[in-house]
């Protein structure tokens, strides 16, 4: 019998999971126990564990992230939490110059067992501080590794290997998601950090998608089924730094087509590590340029009908693979590409 | 309880240690910027002999004081210096970032303030862990400037954090002086506000400075709060590099006349002839303490720089 939960719901459940576990584990960061719990994914863990393990602090983001490497190399696992990821901003100094450095500062003495959750928002008035994901800016720098699950699964199994990481490891959680139902297993698992998934089979074009990507590729994937009779490949890396690769160029070497749809700005951006990737590893069996779908270099406007234009969506991955397989143009005016947009009512 | 003795050896040990520096630096050998602490021996050595031996400590650029009393090593010292691969990170780190985790001292940092919070993270840790373990930051007055400082007082404060802020004040941040930094009164006051135990010198006396941080760490314990120390002293050479600047016009050379009076090695002297110290057995320690800088200057020199894979290695435990 398969369970099927929410993503919110299996985030909760690691961190039940982890707690349970592993003393040394413990949740801190601005609001985080008040009524909300973090959107849900907070639920029982101060009645079960207590205060001294689950803690609103004082809106210091910086201090906060500096908090978490001390404990952090004195023996705990702390789990810090940004309820957006715009707020992360504040702690720069911290995560890149500090806790991307300690391992190699001492040498490799020491392990930085730190956990980052932040949440993307989007939708409802988020606007251009609240809906940021920064993937791209945090997996550029060495020595964090950065993690984007897309389903309840990984959710729940990349918190999981988060947590037990000796690296920090900042996991960005798509607000969009959280209400997203999919199978988890109840028993003890986890998804090991840097490994692709293949969401799904295609022999045609490879879509290489990250976190909200995903539903968008999966709703492209059945237009082009349908109308084309295209079998689409996607590829969820779940794991922006350090990437793993090989699935992807495997994938590529299959199909002779890629696409990379980026949840994140396309200038600079993740899109363009992996398009670099690919063109370099799969450069004699290309048989179209790998095409990049990701932000445009502006900022996310508050009002819909702007927000609508900012963001990428299934009906741009559609129209990419019609010109990478030189289709012709599918009628799209029946289909409904912002139906989500009305799901997420807000505010926050 | 260090003796008088004792506390001379290891102010002598630092202050021969950086002339060590001084005298082969411009071999242009130990390529890392040295942030000098000559002149702040007193305040290091009086906190860290206050402090227990399995306490923990942080501190800035500027700590090569710090790294050899907490750890008495001069070898890894030194081959850190010459970035050489039996240095205490493989000459990753050099001058800078020094740090001896196994010993208990945690780290250092280029960048100002920055190791302030993560000894609030440590002192947390200690705290859960019931160890009886404190952690002491060092940090200098530049670092009051810097928002994360103010963050972690909070923190401290409202959490009754195991931990002990060390301001060592020189009153310069590289050359701007506190005045044409800091629109507030005396620190001391404003920490005042906050959940803490306070107290401040201008001693050069490492036993003072001593006895001041034995009885702010004895309030501490009694009350659960935090500390707060600001020790003034007189940095004597440049903000990095090894030589003397008062040609350059931002102080006066008269400062450091004063200073020198009181120098701490020389006041540490002073007090163990006064104690009946034969002159003849400090200058056998002096000479013991040269030896050993000069023989871990040697080993540092002959010894391999670290194999081109460690470029890539450590980015991860």
């Amino acid at each position: 019998m398969k369970r099927l939960i929410t993503y919110e719901a299996a985030i909760n459940e690691a961190l039940h999971e982890e707690m349970q576990m592993d003393p040394r584990v413990f949740v801190y960061g601005i609001d985080v126990a008040d009524h909300k719990r973090t959107f849900g994914t907070g639920i029982g863990i101060l009645e079960k564990f207590g205060a001294e393990r689950f803690f609103s602090a004082p809106l210091s983001e910086e201090a906060l992230t500096g908090f978490g490497l001390g404990a952090a190399i004195n023996g705990l696992r702390p789990i810090l939490t940004h309820i957006r990821v715009d707020f992360m901003l504040l702690a720069m100094n911290q995560l890149v110059n500090m806790v991307a450095t300690h391992t190699y500062g001492t040498g490799g003495k020491v392990k930085v067992p730190l956990t980052i959750r932040a949440v993307i928002g989007r939708g409802w008035g988020q606007g251009f501080q609240h809906s940021k994901s920064l993937q791209s800016f945090f997996a550029h720098i060495p020595g964090l590794k950065v993690v984007m699950p897309t389903t309840p699964y990984d959710a729940k199994g990349l918190l999981k290997a988060a947590i037990r990481d000796d690296a920090p490891v900042i996991v960005l959680e798509h607000r969009w998601l959280y209400k997203q139902k999919g199978e988890v297993p109840k028993e003890d698992y986890i998804v090991p950090i840097g490994s692709s998934n293949v969401l799904r089979k295609g022999k045609d074009i490879t879509i290489v998608a990250t976190s909200w990507m995903n539903v968008e590729a999966a709703h492209a994937a059945d237009i082009l089924e349908r109308e084309r009779g295209i079998e689409a490949e996607i590829i969820d890396p779940r794991t922006i730094s350090p990437l793993h690769d090989e699935p992807i160029f495997r994938s590529v070497g299959k199909t002779g087509h890629c696409i990379v749809a980026d949840y994140d700005w396309a200038n600079c951006g993740f899109s363009a590590e992996v398009a670099a990737r690919v063109s370099e590893a799969c450069y004699g069996v290309l048989k179209s340029p790998v095409r990049r779908i990701a932000f445009p270099e502006t900022h996310c406007p508050t009002t819909r009908p702007l927000e609508n234009i900012f963001y990428p969506n299934a009906k741009d991955i559609v129209r990419a693979a019609e010109k990478s397989l030189n289709l012709r143009p599918i009628d799209l005016s029946k289909e409904n590409f912002y139906s989500h947009e009305h799901t997420f009512t807000g505010p926050f | 309880m260090p003796t008088s003795l004792e506390l001379y050896n290891t102010l002598y040990l630092i202050r021969a240690a950086e002339e060590g520096i001084r005298k082969y630096y411009s071999e242009n050998e130990m390529k890392t910027p040295m942030h000098m602490s000559m002149g702040s021996e007193a305040v290091v050595v009086g906190v860290l002999s206050a402090l227990q031996k399995n306490d923990e400590i942080f501190g800035t650029y500027r700590s090569h004081a710090l790294y050899l009393a907490k750890t008495g090593d001069t070898d890894q010292f030194f081959a850190e210096m010459y970035g050489k691969a039996t240095g205490g990170a493989k000459g990753k780190a050099g001058s800078m970032h020094l740090s001896a985790p196994e010993r208990g001292f945690l780290g250092t940092s280029a960048v100002v303030g920055t190791t302030i919070p993560i000894a609030a993270g440590a002192a947390f840790a200690n705290k859960r862990a019931k160890n009886k373990k404190m952690t002491a930051v060092f940090f200098g007055e530049g670092a009051m400037d810097e928002g994360v400082f103010w963050e972690t007082i909070n923190m401290a404060s409202l959490w009754k954090l195991p931990l002990l802020f060390v301001c060592e004040d020189n009153g310069l941040a590289i050359h701007t002086p506190a005045s044409e930094r800091q629109g507030h009164g005396p620190i001391e006051k404003i920490i005042s506000q906050f959940d803490f135990q306070i107290a401040t010198s201008e001693s050069t006396d490492v036993e003072r400075i001593m006895a001041r941080a034995k009885d702010v760490l004895q309030k501490m314990a009694r009350t659960k709060e935090p500390g707060f120390l600001r020790l003034k002293y007189y940095r004597y050479l440049e903000h990095v590099g090894v030589n003397y600047d008062f040609d350059a016009g931002y102080r006066a050379k008269a400062e450091f006349d004063a200073w020198s009076k009181k120098d701490p090695i020389l006041l540490q002297k002073k007090r163990c002839i006064r104690k009946g110290i034969p002159a003849s057995r400090l200058a056998e320690s002096e000479k013991r303490i040269c030896k050993k800088i000069e023989q871990s200057i040697r080993l540092a020199k002959q010894a391999p720089f670290a194999k081109e894979g460690e470029t890539y290695t450590d980015v991860f435990a």
